[in-house]
């Protein structure tokens, strides 16, 4: 960890313009307390007031503030200067594998898409329970689904993923995970139709174990073994085998 | 301004399915030909032995070495994938890599130091 002072410099090579840009470096003060986001938004208010980035809560709760600090990405928010800073430079990007609308801002759209893909919603089905359903806190569908529930949408995983690099057409370790939580939903009505949205091109079967989403996942969730769940899941469906 | 590239980051998991992979490609070009030397018994006796007596140079013995590793490496790697996919093993995957890549240099030392005990 860095022991810079105020009287330091910190060079930040933030990139500027949109899927075709440039990184460029803005010189300020370096203080290893402060945050990646706070960074970002100290050369916004002194230096350069058309950056663009995007942050809500500041406190790690929405996960708005994603970006790809040093070639990982990171929420801004919980990620100090002096923890990441190598030589007094840090490189931020937006993330990577989304669209870039602007300097550090992506689209989402298509990463909650890739959700709807993978039924990653509650089905309650035409004939939902009229009662509250009894789900045994200790049980091992609750447990599944206790382990992933807690994911915000960040999309660290997702630009995370080296498979996502490669075939866009894979849906990703968060919409894979929701599906996971969903599936050991006692509740949920739709378990067949998501397992076959999981289970085609681009699902669970793509996913090569390579747990860099389990490494960034900031909640410290692991996407890899909620997409291993579905596979099981989906393996126990082409041999016949009820679960 | 050029186009926004980020190169992958190198972690623990992209090596371990590497080493699968690489380990993997070898071992595939290594069975035809393999397959094809064994092939040479169907021409007589001479023949294989002519080809068997150039397996015996030390570079030959050293690339088998290489060989098993692969081997040894190729099963780790793959039991990891199976243990995890199929047991819900978790893991640690920088130590689980580490085991794997130990588990090959072994089995490679192994044959290559059982190299004088054969003749």
């Amino acid at each position: 960890m860095s022991t810079a002072n105020a009287t330091e410099t910190l060079s930040l090579e933030i990139w500027r313009g949109g899927a075709v840009g440039e990184f460029r470096t803005y010189r300020i003060p370096m203080r290893a307390s402060e945050t990646v986001l706070d960074a970002v938004s100290e050369v916004q208010r002194s230096t350069d007031p058309t950056l663009a980035y995007r942050f809500a809560c500041r406190v790690g709760m929405c996960g708005s503030c994603a970006m790809m600090v040093n070639d990982r990405p990171r929420w801004t928010c919980r990620t100090r200067v002096g923890v990441v800073a190598r030589g007094g430079r840090l490189r931020v990007a937006p993330l990577r594998h989304l669209p870039v609308v602007k300097d550090l801002v992506v689209d989402m759209a298509p990463f909650f898409a890739k959700w709807q893909q993978a039924h990653g919603r509650f089905e309650p089905g035409v004939a939902p329970f009229r009662d509250f359903a009894r789900v045994a806190p200790a049980s091992a569908e609750r447990q599944a689904a206790d382990a992933g529930i807690e994911c915000i949408g960040c999309g660290v995983c997702y630009a995370a993923c080296d498979v996502v690099g490669w075939n866009p057409d894979y849906l990703g370790p968060a919409a894979l995970n929701r599906a996971w939580t969903l599936m050991n939903d006692v509740r949920d009505q739709a378990r067949r139709e998501r397992l076959a949205a999981v289970s085609g091109p681009g699902g669970c079967a793509s996913c090569h174990t390579h747990m860099a989403c389990t490494e960034t996942c900031p909640k410290a969730i692991a996407p890899t073994y909620a997409i291993a769940g579905l596979k099981r899941l989906a393996i126990r469906a082409a041999l016949g085998v009820r679960p | 301004m050029s186009a926004l590239v980020i190169r992958a980051r190198s972690h623990p998991g992209l090596l371990a399915a590497l080493l699968n992979r690489v380990s993997g490609i070898l071992l595939a070009l290594f069975l035809p030909a393999h397959f094809i030397v064994l092939g040479l018994a169907l021409s007589g006796a001479p023949a294989l032995e002519r080809f068997l007596a150039l397996t015996r140079s030390p570079l030959v013995e050293v690339l088998e070495a290489g060989l098993v590793a692969a081997l040894a490496l190729h099963l780790a790697c793959g039991l990891r994938i199976l243990a995890i996919e199929f047991l819900d093993c978790r893991e640690k995957t920088a130590v689980t890599v580490s085991i794997c890549l130990a588990f090959g240099f072994f089995f490679g030392l192994l044959f290559l130091i059982s190299v004088p005990m054969r003749g």
